[in-house]
């Protein structure tokens, strides 16, 4: 049906320009067969490689042949559909620059019309792309009808399409073009198909952003304020994101008139959806509408979300609770955290719900920082400490993770005080990774304490943790070590923990002796060459003979691992013959290593 | 959840080794979950009704009058999350609901036109609620216990009551219509979406006798059927009830008269078959399957566009939806007009000779077992001319190479009944078999040629673009 199937005898060569005339001999009959093949993976890798067609065909025959082609076989698999619209999005230079563009429209607009929302989604975004690229005349002549096609398309997919495009034409269009365009925005806000409002309503606040204030005024608030009173809840909680962005266009003064009430009513709705929404935007609406409204109105309507009768909705209050705070306004934010979110955040420590506490836990720590020292001593480690005793792992998880910012506010003597034997308790956690949670704030801990304080309180736990039967634990142990011999110092090292790391190459258990290896590893470095050659190297040379290849192979990989902190003379009389002999293992993973050793080692 | 939750706090701290492997029905601890109604009203005021006759005590001209009052009591709903709020007064709502119930199946002259609107408040005040969020996110159906409504106690005895009201002899449409209404039926809809099975039993049933009443609601249930379809499979994948509304919808269609409008095979192409394209097929295929076949009898020029709608969704990588599809095909096969199977047999049996070569065996052997249907063998038979040369790389091919013995067996089968259909055309296909073979490698030869110049073209033009080498 379209001239493309009539198979060109001609070469392409005179017509495309630029090309020497040995290149491209392809009759476009073949080229179209390739998108046409039978086999689906076939098709796509064709469509995949579309630019590359249209090279071949050259800027007009890409605009008269090839473009015709795909808008007539637009029925395909939606994964080869996928990938046309996606394609068709860089198309502008292949089919003549921005002159030619709105050749593309016709095949996207068939994209845009059908049913997997993926495709057209992705046909949407192609057109709102190649849309900057319309000059304003080709935008009103080509573009403009196009949106008013789909915005009156018979079923819902062309029409929920048409809600993405309003809002990159209506900058660039005459004032008449622009009335039609509100005029079809509106009457899509109340389109009698549930997923076409949807759409409009996750739209709005874009297309309000383009308006002009008066309009804005006169007409995105009508239209809000039907959304957010649809019948449907999947409507009203898209109205309130649309709530938030037309906010901050508003001046001041007109807030509370034209936004407060619908979001007021959004805060109560009878669905969680919709409160779970106005929970989850706080901060945005916060920031939108300012100081006063959030003392007068935001702050009780905060609270009510934080004591909802849904988990869900009190669990999207609590990670908002240090945003919501930090972001009050200066000069009374602590009255209003102390009298009036407090006492709800208190409650929520003793949540029934899992999800909730660990949200709250999450954010929590903040607090700290908003309200020093002697409120956060008072008031919040007294919940700090019910949440690190909190049955579920990612309660206590969340606390420590974040004990850093408390430890800015009180100091770490007053934290280690009261925190200690919490995390003496969790460094023994049932759960590996709040175990690893503690590793990894150790440092930290015993960079604040001091080598004294150290030794007495903390140095058993880091040792035990070389044996954990998780390996992560271990490593992360291992790791440890060298953080804290960077601190206390190579002397320290040699008296309290070296010797610990050694007596492990006893261990029945291999795995035991390998973490003495791997701490030789991560150690040596820190704790230098006489420390190394005199204490570490020979433990690692008796290694050597271990019945278990896997510690062998180790031992070489070792070797390697530490021979740039040994000197040559010791390389050469003692690591080369213990690595030679390895080398000639029985093993083969073991004479891989110990010959790799060798060669980095430069000792062949 | 709150059941779920206390439990777990009783437990001590666990030290278990969850290896990560073991199946979720295993690792999930048997329990039975139960959930309240997402209500967005003030709780603990304890609620007190003022205790009233029985309706057989008063006489029947103040039975009217004691009904409406006892509708009235009806509408105060308790939180059956707190199992200890509220004993005597939950006790008394249940034994006055069970009243009512007997009440609207034995009486007569009991339905006086004020009793309508008391009666649709009562049944909107206890049904209508936003459905809690769903326990957990990856709630799967098929291996999770669903989570139980709290409040079926009363419930139960609410919709108990509403249908029998519905069913009643007395019963008028023309008034019910005023309160029973779009609004009404959308509220009904969304509570298709309850976890619980049993209320959405009760659910199909209530929307039945609606729909079968209610003449002026007919084009709205069945829009708004589609539209939370379409949802359901565009938008979120999830809704409970879909089984249920199909098996509505099954009925429904039987009574389409003939022709057909446009509107209810629009229904048929771009709704019934998009959702054969959800991941949770397995829950309510039985019942989709069964619509697809009531509109193949209804009107068999829509075979075509069915099965080539069933083509396009075809499963890529879930075996288990395949077999599925190879079921639904069967069925459809079964009441395939001879005219209708010409029309569609090429797609139809390049896609049956993909599935016989699957290497998944369940998948080759429910499409080798069409050829135990005798109705279909008849059809491949007319049509062997066609249809041998679409099969025969594929069987030939597996009577080598299949891994399982059972489906070379079943193969050799079928390749035999071929054989004896057209034994001309087979043993050409036989001779020509290695050629053939060859001269599609020598066309796949040709197209990666193709490419390759294509490429370096390309190539080329990016150098030239950039100045690199000289146009």
């Amino acid at each position: 049906s379209c001239s493309c199937t009539v198979v060109s005898k001609q070469p392409l060569a005179s017509k495309m320009a630029g090309a020497d005339s040995d290149d491209s001999l392809y009759p476009i009959a073949v080229l179209i067969d390739e998108l046409r093949n039978e086999d689906v993976q076939l098709r796509l890798n064709s469509i995949k490689k579309l630019s590359t067609i249209a090279l071949a065909l050259g800027v007009e025959r890409t605009r008269t042949e090839l473009l015709p082609f795909l808008t007539d076989t637009i029925y395909d698999e939606d994964e080869v559909l996928l990938a046309l619209a996606e394609q068709l999005g860089n198309f502008t230079m292949l089919v003549g620059g921005p002159e030619y563009v709105h050749c593309l429209l016709p095949p996207l607009e068939s994209l845009a019309t059908v049913e997997e929302t993926v495709v057209r989604d992705k046909a949407v975004e192609s057109l709102r792309k190649i849309s900057h690229e319309h000059s304003p005349v080709d935008l009103e002549v080509h573009f403009e009808p196009l949106v008013k096609r789909l915005a009156s398309g018979d079923w819902f997919t062309s029409r929920t399409s048409a809600c993405g495009l309003f809002s990159v034409c209506y900058p660039r269009v005459s004032s008449t073009v622009k009335a039609e365009i509100r005029q079809h925005f509106r009457t899509l806000c109340s389109d009698d198909t549930p997923m076409v409002r949807r759409a409009a309503a996750s739209k709005l606040g874009e297309f309000a952003k383009v308006l002009e204030l008066e309009y804005v005024k006169s007409d995105i608030i009508s239209l809000f304020t039907a959304l957010a009173s649809d019948e449907q809840d999947s409507v009203r909680l898209l109205a309130v994101e649309a709530g938030v962005s037309i906010a901050t266009l508003l001046p001041q003064e007109d807030l509370e008139a034209l936004v407060m009430p619908t979001l007021r009513q959004a805060a109560e709705d009878k669905s969680w959806r919709v409160r779970y929404m106005v929970a989850d935007k706080f901060s945005d609406l916060q920031k939108a509408v300012g100081p006063e409204i959030t003392k007068n109105d935001l702050v009780p309507a905060f609270q009510n979300l934080l004591k909802d009768c849904e988990a869900e909705v009190r669990a999207a209050a609590a990670n908002k609770v240090k945003e919501f705070c930090e972001n009050l306004p200066e000069d009374s934010r602590e009255t209003i955290i102390m009298t009036h979110i407090l006492p709800c955040v208190k409650e929520l420590v003793s949540d029934t719900n899992q999800h909730v506490k660990s949200a709250l836990a999450s954010v929590i720590m903040g607090l700290s920082t908003i309200l020093g020292k002697d409120n956060t001593i008072e008031h919040l480690l007294p919940l700090f400490l019910a949440q690190l005793k909190d049955e579920c792992p990612e309660v206590r998880l969340n606390i420590i993770s974040n004990l850093d910012c408390v430890n800015e506010v009180i100091g770490i003597r007053q934290l280690s005080q009261s925190l200690l034997p919490a995390i003496v308790e969790l460094a023994e956690d049932a759960k590996w990774r709040v175990r690893l949670a503690i590793i990894e704030y150790m440092p930290l801990l015993a960079g604040q304490l001091g080598v004294e304080f150290f030794d007495e309180k903390l140095n058993s736990l880091c040792m035990a943790w070389l044996v954990d039967h998780v390996y992560a634990i271990r490593e992360a142990a291992t790791c440890n070590l060298m953080k804290l011999v960077e601190k206390f110092g190579a002397e320290w090292a040699q008296n309290t923990i070296v010797p610990k790391v050694l007596g492990m190459a006893n261990d029945p258990n291999y795995l035991h002796r390998m973490t003495t290896l791997f701490c030789i590893n991560a150690l040596s470095e820190v704790c230098g060459q006489e420390i190394t050659t005199k204490h570490m190297l020979p433990v690692v040379f008796k290694m050597s003979n271990d019945q278990v290849a896997n510690v062998r192979f180790n031992v070489a990989k070792s070797l390697q691992k530490i021979g740039p902190v040994l000197d040559s003379n010791c390389l050469q009389t003692e690591v080369k013959p213990v690595l030679e002999k390895l080398a000639s293992d029985q093993d083969m993973d073991v004479k891989y290593f110990a010959q790799e050793a060798i060669s980095v080692l430069s000792l062949a | 959840s709150a059941l779920a939750m206390s439990s777990a706090a009783t437990t001590p701290p666990s030290v278990d080794k969850v290896d990560g492997f073991s199946r979720k029905s295993v690792r999930k601890a048997k329990q039975k979950r139960s959930q309240s109604s997402s209500q967005f009203r003030s709780q603990g005021k304890p609620i007190e009704l003022t205790p009233l006759p029985l309706l057989k005590d008063v006489s029947a001209q103040e039975q009217p009058e004691l009904f409406l009052k006892k509708l009235q009591q009806c509408c105060a709903v308790f939180d059956f999350m707190d199992t200890l709020s509220d004993l005597k007064m939950k006790e008394y709502k249940r034994s006055t609901l069970n009243e009512l119930v007997d009440y609207v199946t034995v009486s007569r002259g009991y339905l006086t036109e004020q009793a309508y609107p008391e009666v649709v408040k009562m049944v909107s005040y206890n049904i209508f609620r936003t459905l809690p969020p769903s326990d957990s996110n990856e709630f799967d159906p098929e291996e999770d216990e669903p989570t139980l409504e709290a409040s079926w106690p009363h419930l139960q005895l609410v919709y108990e009551f509403f249908i029998r009201f519905l069913e009643s002899q007395e019963f008028q449409p023309s008034i019910a219509k005023k309160y029973i209404d779009q609004k009404f039926v959308l509220q009904l809809l969304e509570l298709f979406d309850s976890e619980d099975p049993r209320e959405r039993d009760y659910l199909k049933t209530v929307l039945h006798r609606i729909y079968g009443k209610f003449l002026g609601l007919r084009a709205f249930i069945r829009k708004q059927i589609n539209n939370i379809f379409l949802r359901f499979v565009y938008e979120t994948e999830h809704f409970n009830g879909v089984a249920e509304l199909l098996e509505i919808l099954g009925s429904i269609i039987n009574g389409f008269a003939l022709p057909l409008k446009a509107e209810h095979k629009q229904f048929l192409v771009k709704v019934l078959i998009p959702l054969h394209t959800v991941r949770s097929l397995s829950l309510f295929h039985a019942q989709l399957a069964y619509c697809i076949v009531q509109f193949l009898e209804k009107d068999p020029a829509l075979t075509e566009p069915v099965i080539r709608g069933l083509l396009k969704f075809w499963p890529k990588t879930c075996s288990q939806k395949e077999v599925m599809f190879l079921g639904e095909l069967e069925e459809i096969l079964d009441v395939i007009e001879p005219t209708q199977f010409v029309k569609i047999q090429e797609p139809l049996f390049k896609q049956i000779s993909k599935c016989v070569s699957s290497p998944h065996f369940q998948v080759a052997e429910r499409a080798l077992y069409y050829w135990n249907n005798e109705y279909i063998m008849s059809l491949i038979e007319e049509n062997s001319n066609v249809i041998l040369p679409i099969m025969f790389t594929s069987l030939y091919r597996i009577s080598k190479e299949h891994w399982n013995p059972a489906i070379v067996a079943l193969v050799y089968n079928v390749l035999k009944a071929f054989m004896e259909m057209n034994s001309t055309l087979f043993d050409e296909l036989t001779s020509t078999y290695k050629s053939d073979r060859q001269r599609e490698k020598k066309k796949e030869k040709e197209r990666e040629e193709l490419w390759k110049r294509l490429e370096d073209l390309e190539l080329k033009r990016s150098l030239q673009s950039d100045g690199i080498i000289p146009t």
